[in-house]
């Protein structure tokens, strides 16, 4: 090992830090496949949003007042008489909505790609875990502006945890710290935003990317570029990170950057889809919204909730909806991961899988009818069908042979 | 570590017993934090109980006091007015209240312990608006309690109309009599015992 040190000021560093060699481990020497494609940027784009939420987080954190009476106009006061304010604060809830259509795009990478397949559980996993602290932090950001939206948003979700039986009321109490929804809960909404579920997402994505780099990316063709190597025990299909998918990923950044400022120059409220109208009028427990929607990330899960007419069952199969995804490694017993070489049943499933998810966030922003709940019901079924469908066709699916090689 | 002379059952006794004392250790030392979560002192008095005196209530009188920031209504119905509740049940939606949120000593035809009595909350199923009294029966209006928001209609138990937007009868909060004059609103006998 020592002899590999260099002399200077990095060598010093390198005989006491292992800063060289942390570089080349997940950088310069981490040789990942040469076939990556589009779908590949939404993994550098999350890093970036979580870089643009955590800055502007800070920054609104300096002007912002977690207190039940002053919230609401603090967040006014930053966007009115804050020099740039107003941008700081479009920057994070537009980034909150960018975050979500990263992170969904990159999970529908890993969907066709089999990039949750053996061995890459635990890094699926991590992944899945950090969707449930995201969740949690929108879920609980959204209070902070203790808009009319906010404040009736959080009464439906927290009254969720009432359909649980027998001790329901008693933890949705706990979880408020009032008998309503109050100063109590926005101010511990607030801790929970800035500091404790920030910490688990960090660490999280630090767990996500050291199991990424231990097994390796997987690739558009699901082929393990690390059993086929040089004789330097260099895969001879793999590139290293750094400069070749630095360099593709700030394409990437450049194309999202541009995309990412016309929503917040332009349209940050996206016709209330990223922020409700409802929630330009302050907190009033005594009226209701007409209508109260979820933001749109959280809409096809909504959909799921209203689709059912119990309402404990409706809360079960809420979070059975994300609970499923937990053990979607384990579900598909399949050995070929790309859709490329799967079959066409696959091919269906997850075509069925992708209409029922869009279509159920399309209703669950609506308000309810008879007949858009039917619709909720049956793109209900389309959502757990692809887990069902997909655990029976991978025992014996009729695969494509996949190559040696990767294909260019 | 050596392993010579080791005697393992010990080491792995001592093992287990140091993980569970550590272990009940962790769990004592997390209910201070996870009871700071539970209503402050200021939160649980804002929305303790409130006594309201009914001896000066006439008939057909509705008073209100406010607990846990919501109106209450507690309405003395005359002989006119609980007549009308055993006759009006294929114009309402939920006549048994099985649909709607009442104490168990209240899930009854006039929806409260004392027919005479009605302890009602004051917010319209609907969209949170407060409906206003209105007692007087004529041929088109049984009596009972109108939501101007949105024309919701409530007959003398708080129990919905059909045909109107509010989904279920009116809450009744837990009540109970302290005396012959007086109603303690927010607590009752159960939560006692």
């Amino acid at each position: 090992m020592s002899d590999n040190k260099g002399n200077g000021l990095m060598g010093w560093i390198d005989a006491r830090f292992p800063a060289t060699k942390m570089w080349e481990e997940h950088l310069s020497k981490y040789y990942a496949p040469k076939n990556f494609n589009f779908w590949y940027f939404f993994g550098s784009l999350a890093l970036l949003v979580l870089v643009i939420q955590i800055v502007t987080g800070i920054f609104l954190t300096m002007q912002y007042k977690p207190d039940g009476d002053l919230a609401f106009a603090s967040v006014e006061y930053i966007m009115r008489d804050v020099d740039w304010g107003w941008l700081i604060r479009y920057l994070h809830s537009t980034g909150a909505s960018a975050f979500f259509v990263v992170v969904y795009l990159h999970m529908f990478r890993a969907l066709m790609y089999g990039s949750y397949q053996k061995p890459r559980e635990l890094i699926w996993l991590f992944g899945m875990f950090i969707f449930l602290a995201l969740m949690a932090e929108a879920f609980m950001g959204y209070l902070l502006p203790w808009g009319q939206m906010s404040y009736w948003g959080a009464q439906v979700i927290i009254s969720l945890f009432g359909a649980i039986p027998v001790i329901g009321d008693d933890i949705t109490l706990w979880i408020r710290g009032d008998y309503v929804i109050s100063d109590a809960t926005l101010n511990r909404f607030f801790a929970l935003h800035v500091i404790a579920v920030p910490l688990v997402l960090l660490m999280l994505v630090v767990m996500h990317i050291l199991a990424l780099h231990e097994v390796g990316s997987n690739n558009p063709d699901g082929v393990d570029i690390k059993k086929n190597k040089d004789e330097n025990g260099i895969p001879r299909d793999g590139i290293p990170f750094h400069p070749y998918y630095t360099v593709k990923d700030i394409v990437g950044v450049v194309v999202f950057l541009i995309l990412f400022s016309v929503v917040v120059f332009f349209m940050p409220e996206m016709n209330g889809y990223f922020l409700e109208y409802a929630n330009f009028v302050p907190a009033n427990p005594f009226k209701t919204p007409e209508h109260i929607a979820p933001v749109w990330y959280f809409t096809p899960f909504y959909a799921i909730l209203r689709a059912v007419p119990d309402k404990l069952l409706g809360v079960i199969a809420m979070f059975a909806a994300i609970a499923v995804l937990f053990v979607l490694p384990w579900l598909d017993r399949g050995k070929v991961r790309s859709i490329r070489y799967r079959s066409g049943a696959f091919k269906g499933l997850l075509a069925m899988f992708i209409i029922s998810f869009v279509a159920l966030g399309y209703l669950g922003a609506l308000p309810s009818t008879p007949g858009r709940t039917l619709a909720a019901q049956i793109f209900t079924v389309g959502y757990f069908g692809y887990f069902l469908g997909l655990w029976v066709i991978s025992k014996n699916e009729n695969t494509r042979p996949v190559p040696e090689r990767v294909t260019s | 570590m050596s392993s010579d002379g080791v005697d393992n059952s010990r080491r792995r006794f001592l093992t287990a017993a140091t993980s569970v004392v550590g272990g009940v250790g962790v769990v004592a030392a997390a209910v201070p934090f996870l009871s700071t979560w539970k209503p402050s002192a200021r939160a649980q008095s804002a929305g303790a109980p409130v006594e309201a005196d009914i001896s000066k209530l006439e008939p057909g009188a509705q008073l209100i006091v406010k607990w846990r920031g919501k109106p209450v209504w507690i309405v003395r119905r005359d002989e006119d007015a609980l007549a009308t509740l055993t006759e009006n049940e294929e114009k309402l939606r939920d006549p048994v209240s099985d649909e709607s949120l009442q104490p168990a000593y209240a899930k009854n035809q006039h929806r409260s312990i004392n027919p005479e009595y009605l302890v009602v909350i004051g917010i319209c199923t609907h969209l949170g608006c407060s409906p206003t009294y209105r007692p007087e029966i004529t041929a088109d209006w049984m009596g009972g309690f109108f939501c101007p928001c949105h024309g919701s209609a409530f007959d003398f138990a708080g129990r919905v109309h059909t045909g109107v937007p509010a989904p279920t009868n009116l809450e009744i909060p837990p009540h109970r009599y302290v005396s012959d004059s007086v109603l303690l609103i927010g607590e009752d006998g159960e939560d006692l015992a």
